[in-house]
């Protein structure tokens, strides 16, 4: 094991190796910070979804903690007015462009997005903003995965998980702004896809699913 | 300050370079022929620069006289494109504005045929002199300081001797030997901040490269110009590249990288080839390479052309797209210079830094010191466009007012309208009303009043101008730029745009212009780079200056300046409208316009598409359409038909 450092996260300390990403050292010790991009173990943080803020002493204002690796002496508030105010705007934001239909997603009662809505105590609502969805809803050109695109939160753990199964890059976000999806490239690319369905398995939303008999 | 060479065979091996540059120099200044110099850059040749030389070339023939015809890059004057710059033994050189084929065959034959330089055609002469009025009398000319674009339009952006001979490659000469501390310590001095936009201290930033230790250290030149209306760097990468390739030579020397890359968009093709021309002949002459002027300091330098996106002028989606994969911004830090293309330490800098170190070096800290503000010292070009009667690049010294810069220098606005807002630092930045016009141009001072320095971009509006379009506009441009990745930038300005579109099309509601506050301030905050962080500015700024703009559009859903369709209407006044005169049925596109029971001419709303074609193309002694806001002023007069029609009913 490596150096171990002290940090105090919302008034407890905590001991954990260092080089640990913030974020993962709250994680491991119970403490819940609403994230969806992060990964552990990876190189670099994509630092995304915005949702995984926190409040460092000494820094005006709250930091992504998937991007911050422990210090000694480190200060760390999950709780602030700020941080929630980030937290609660971005999930907002999310929800705005998300087909709140949890009723026929598979993703019901495991959605990553349900939990955080739970958390933070607001409901599965983008309160004062105007709903906007993506058409076509389903993309089908996948022989076997349907992709949902007002699902998908964008938070690109499919593509990395991709990328570390098979080395090659078979999705990749497309297109830009609110357009920006993910893509298969069509189904000419699809030929390398080994079937490994770990996109499917990293999906926190259920954006990804198995083609079905009737779909 | 560094005026003479520190190694000496690098020393000497310039030295002879230097002669043989002069010598050209010399051979092309004393030939007695006259000298037809004619600007070559893009905006020269959209204006028509390739038909005006040949027309110079087939008068020459048809005279039977010989003269030099030279190609030299922009010097900045948009508004006199084709800008032709002719020497006659015996008159000063003569600078003549809007040269069309046919001027320059009136200008071969008239003056270099006969002598008379045709006063009414030039704008001036290029020194002082008894016979011709110089340029120096318009402010135009006289009131910029050129320290960036000193060379620009004055060199041949393809002949790397005709840059040493205007004192080229001298400071890198002096600087090769020397230790790279001193370098750096002499920016740092200079206090020259970046001139991508946000201003970080150049010296910081080379230092913080030098520093760090790693094996090998890349430099990038960002020419991934994209604000709409900026064109500053596209005119110094085609007028006079060799500046920027040493200024990049040097730097690299200061903080130990051998591998240089200038990322330039795939739009600019002409400034690509220029540019890769630039760099075989800096390699010939041994200004690049393995081993540069014969010492054991190296730099090859590649040129990427990005394809297009806007958000890879941000420096970490430009390195994303140099490796190859989507142009995507990622977490900082760890900053660039820490650990950059591909892991190693890099310097990013702009096209206008890498561009202004060779000057500072060759003149000293002190000396550019004392150019501008104690706090943003040195020159800032400007791209100054829209309503402004000279626009064009002009290099000013910061801290002169942007009211000294619009209204004196570039001759305010045309047409009698009225200024109203300058927009400056293209999407990031923000929109400055008349009462901010006495605002200094420095990097804190603008900030401070909303808007940022940025590249350069600076759109004037006239009084025809919608503040809440203007919002619009930029916030579909940041809209469809967005990288997608971070959820505040993807959706946050999603929002704000579909707000935006609402309020222009007469759909604004109470309670609209808090949301688009409490939007913009969480896009900011919660933003991953500095692309989402400044995209709403140019709606902030515009609900601070304009507010009742905005409540107009809501409240009376009246657009103040007549410019949102959906807000305005056109009638015709029966009253002025002249019997008979059809001007307006002609040009209307649609069939809008009826004659009514007295054969004079009406507007049917129900058709009318609000091009305003019809107010153009009435006689001004008429002048009978008018436009109006909100649509419902608008008198509704009826078809002969219909009014029969309800009558009847």
């Amino acid at each position: 094991m490596g150096n171990m450092v002290k940090l105090i996260v919302d008034g407890t300390e905590l001991e954990v190796e260092e080089g640990t990403v913030l974020l993962d050292a709250c994680l491991d010790h119970g403490i819940y910070i609403p994230h969806l991009c992060h990964l552990k173990g990876m190189e670099q943080p994509p630092a995304s979804c915005r949702l995984c803020f926190v409040s460092i002493e000494g820094i005006a204002h709250p930091v992504p903690s998937c991007t911050l690796t422990v210090r000694e002496g480190m200060v760390v508030q999950t709780d602030t007015n700020a941080v929630r105010g980030l937290q609660i705007s971005a999930l907002r934001l999310l929800l705005s462009v998300h087909d709140v239909d949890c009723a026929h997603c598979p993703a019901n009662k495991k959605c990553a997005l349900q939990k955080i809505a739970k958390f933070l105590h607001i409901g599965l609502k983008a309160k004062g903003l105007e709903i906007y969805l993506k058409e076509p809803r389903v993309v089908q050109d996948h022989p076997l995965i349907d992709y949902y695109p007002n699902r998908c939160v964008l938070c690109g753990r499919c593509i990395r998980v991709c990328r570390a199964q098979n080395g090659l890059p078979l999705m990749s976000f497309a297109k830009r702004g609110f357009d920006t999806v993910i893509s298969f490239y069509g189904a000419a690319s699809t030929l390398g896809c080994k079937t490994c369905f770990a996109c499917l398995k990293i999906c926190p939303v259920g954006a990804i699913t198995l083609k079905t008999p009737n779909s | 300050m560094i005026s003479e060479p520190y190694d000496q065979e690098a020393g000497q091996a310039f030295r002879s370079i230097l002669r043989e540059a002069m010598r050209r120099r010399s051979a092309f200044k004393e030939a007695v022929l006259p000298k037809i110099h004619i600007g070559m850059s893009t905006c020269g040749i959209a204006s028509g620069a390739l038909e005006t030389k040949n027309a110079f070339e087939t008068a020459l023939n048809e005279c039977g006289l010989s003269a030099l015809i030279h190609s030299i890059g922009c010097i900045g004057h948009c508004y006199a494109e084709p800008v032709v710059i002719v020497e006659r033994p015996g008159f000063p050189p003569i600078l003549y504005y809007k040269v069309t084929p046919g001027k320059a065959r009136m200008i071969v034959k008239s003056y270099l045929a006969e002598g008379d330089p045709l006063f009414e055609h030039l704008l001036g002469a290029m020194e002082e002199n008894d016979l011709i009025p110089s340029v120096m009398d318009f402010p135009r000319f006289s009131r910029e300081t050129r320290v960036i674009t000193e060379k620009c339009g004055r060199i041949d952006p393809e002949d790397i001797y005709e840059y040493l001979a205007e004192g080229g490659y001298a400071a890198l000469a002096g600087v090769l030997g020397r230790n790279p501390d001193h370098i750096i310590r002499e920016i740092t001095e200079s206090g020259l901040r970046g001139r991508g936009g946000a201003g970080f201290p150049t010296g910081q930033k080379w230092m913080l490269a030098r520093n760090a230790d790693a094996g090998q250290k890349a430099i990038i030149c960002n020419a991934d110009e994209g604000d709409p209306g900026a064109y500053m760097d596209r005119t110094i990468l085609e007028s006079n590249p060799y500046q920027i390739l040493e200024g990049m030579a040097i730097c690299a020397y200061a903080v130990g990288a051998r591998k240089g890359t200038i990322y330039i968009r795939a739009e600019y093709p002409l400034a690509v080839k220029i540019l890769r021309c630039a760099v075989e002949q800096a390699r010939v002459l041994g200004f690049l390479g393995k081993s540069i002027l014969g010492t054991s300091f190296g730099l090859e330098i590649d040129l990427f052309e990005g394809s297009g996106a806007f958000v890879c002028g941000e420096e970490t989606a430009l390195i994303q797209s140099i490796q190859g994969d989507r142009g995507m911004p990622r977490h900082r830090p760890p900053y660039p210079a820490q650990k950059g293309l591909w892991n190693q330490p890099t310097v990013i800098n702009n096209v206008k830094t890498f561009a202004l170190v060779p000057t500072i070096l060759a003149q000293g800290a002190a000396w550019f010191k004392s150019i501008g503000t104690e706090t943003s010292p040195g020159t800032a070009i400007f791209s100054v466009v829209g309503s402004v009667v000279h626009p064009g690049l002009v290099e000013i010294p910061t801290g002169v007012t942007l009211k000294a810069l619009i209204l004196d220098i570039c001759g305010g606005i045309p047409n009698k309208k009225r200024f109203k807002a300058v927009q400056i630092g293209g999407p990031s930045g923000g929109c400055l009303p008349e009462e901010l016009l006495a605002t200094p141009i420095d990097f804190d001072s603008l900030t401070e009043a909303g808007a940022m320095m940025g590249s350069g971009g600076m759109v004037v509006m006239d009084e025809d101008t919608c503040m809440v379009d203007v919002a619009r506009y930029f916030l579909d441009f940041t809209q469809k730029e967005s990288c997608g990745k971070c959820t505040f930038c993807r959706i946050g300005t999603f929002h704000l745009l579909r707000i935006l579109e609402r309020i222009t099309r007469g759909e604004g509601r109470e309670g609209d212009l808090e949301q688009l506050e409490e939007l913009s301030i969480q896009i900011k905050e919660g933003s991953l780079c500095g692309f989402g962080k400044t995209a709403p500015n140019p709606v902030l700024t515009s609900l601070r200056y304009f507010r009742k703009e905005y409540e107009a559009h809501i409240r009376e859903k009246r657009c103040p300046s007549g410019m949102c369709r959906a807000l305005t209407a056109y009638y015709i006044d029966l009253e002025k409208c002249a019997r008979g005169c059809d001007a307006c049925v002609g040009s209307c596109p649609v069939e809008a316009i009826f004659t009514t029971e007295d054969r004079k001419k009406a507007v049917d709303q129900s058709l009318c598409v609000k091009c305003g074609e019809c107010m153009v193309s009435c006689p001004v002694e008429y002048s009978a359409v008018k436009k109006v806001s909100p649509p419902h002023l608008a008198p509704v007069i009826l078809r002969p038909v219909e009014k029969e029609a309800k009558k009847n009913a």
